[in-house]
């Protein structure tokens, strides 16, 4: 594995992926060359609904900068997103709004939920409130609190990043996918 | 124009009404009325036209729960004088079996939101209400849920279990 020198500034640059390496050729797996690409350029679809979208918009701005881990550019169109942030309480009145949302999304898409909330219901144990949206999506990572810290939603998008890395280029065609979303009654 | 006296208003809707006027008190700064179900909308009505009074705002309209009494479910409307800064509040009871009221949405059009947040919550019927189905809850909800039978936690939720902190269930109890 060989990093990347850059004598010029201090500025992290990502190491290459394990591989294969002669005189004018390197030589690695596509999934590898594919995870890494995706990890650090994910467009993330803000699904705010109440205080952890404040938070959110904190994790934005210059202090914790999100745009740091590649994901400078939100996508306000569900079809250009490949992580839907959920963060904030979902009415069940919601739940067939963020639904469609994450139909809308094109594979690979991947959903972050964000905050006690978005997660469980949080403390708003009552028939309004959907509790938990993994009642109707599946959700790849969960970020607990109430709200979260910027710190943390970082920490989630980067749970989410190793995920993306780590992702089979044939996950999303696989049995076992297909029945994780049939279990959703999506497709 | 003088400002109408709070015994007045009532002399004037015990004159035209007379026994639909059940009771009458003062709760803190506020005057409540007491009234028949069937006489509440003709009241508004005679409130809204009557030249001295002239009470053309319908601040707000709720529906009201207290199992275990005779007559278990109400209607509260509030209604506003804005030219005498004049308020009012009207109750009227009615039994589970007879849960249809009439609709002030001819009077009020304000009242149309307020009767559909009413019967989303409750269930009480509005005779001539244009479009009466429910307003805040997912429409298909099977219940009413600020009726007390009802519990107000959502049943889907699983996290709460007394067995995910390492006590017997309580539902496993009643079980037993």
């Amino acid at each position: 594995m060989k990093e990347i020198q850059n004598n010029y500034s201090d500025i992290k640059v990502v190491q290459a992926p394990p591989g294969y390496e002669g005189p004018g050729f390197f030589a690695t797996s596509l999934d590898r060359v594919v995870g890494l690409a995706r990890k650090n350029s994910i467009w993330p679809l803000p699904f705010a609904t109440s205080c952890c979208g404040i938070e959110f918009m904190a994790t934005m701005a210059s202090t914790y900068d999100f745009a740091r881990f590649g994901s400078e550019r939100l996508s306000f169109s569900p079809r250009q997103a490949d992580l839907l942030m959920v963060m904030g309480t979902i009415a069940k009145k919601m739940g067939p709004v963020l639904r469609q949302v994450y139909e809308q999304m094109a594979e690979p898409r991947w959903v972050l939920s964000v905050g006690a909330c978005a997660s469980s219901g949080g403390i708003f144990d009552s028939y309004p409130v959907l509790q938990g949206i993994d009642h109707i999506m599946p959700v790849d990572v969960y970020v607990p609190g109430c709200p979260p810290r910027p710190e943390q939603i970082l920490d989630g998008v980067l749970n989410i990043q190793k995920l993306v890395h780590n992702e089979s280029l044939r996950r999303r065609n696989s049995p076992e996918y297909k029945a994780l979303l049939a279990s959703y009654g999506i497709e | 124009m003088n400002k109408p006296d709070v015994s007045q208003i009532a002399e004037a809707l015990k004159e035209k009404f007379g026994k639909a006027i059940l009771s009458q008190e003062q709760l803190y700064d506020f005057p409540d009325f007491i009234v028949d179900k069937n006489t509440v909308s003709d009241v508004i009505r005679f409130l809204f036209d009557d030249e001295r009074f002239q009470f053309r705002f319908l601040t707000t309209l709720c529906g009201l729960h207290f199992p275990g009494t005779e007559k278990p479910f109400a209607i509260m409307y509030q209604v506003h004088s804005l030219i005498h800064n004049l308020r009012l509040r009207f109750k009227a009871f009615t039994t589970i079996d007879d849960l249809e009221f009439d609709s002030l949405t001819p009077i009020f059009s304000g009242a149309n939101w307020m009767e559909r947040e009413t019967y989303d919550f409750y269930g009480i019927q509005f005779k001539g209400h244009p479009n009466l189905k429910r307003i805040l809850n997912v429409d298909d909800m099977d219940y009413f849920p600020m009726r007390k039978e009802y519990p107000v936690e959502d049943l889907t939720r699983y996290d709460k279990d007394d067995t995910m902190f390492g006590r017997e269930s309580a539902g496993f109890k009643k079980l037993i």
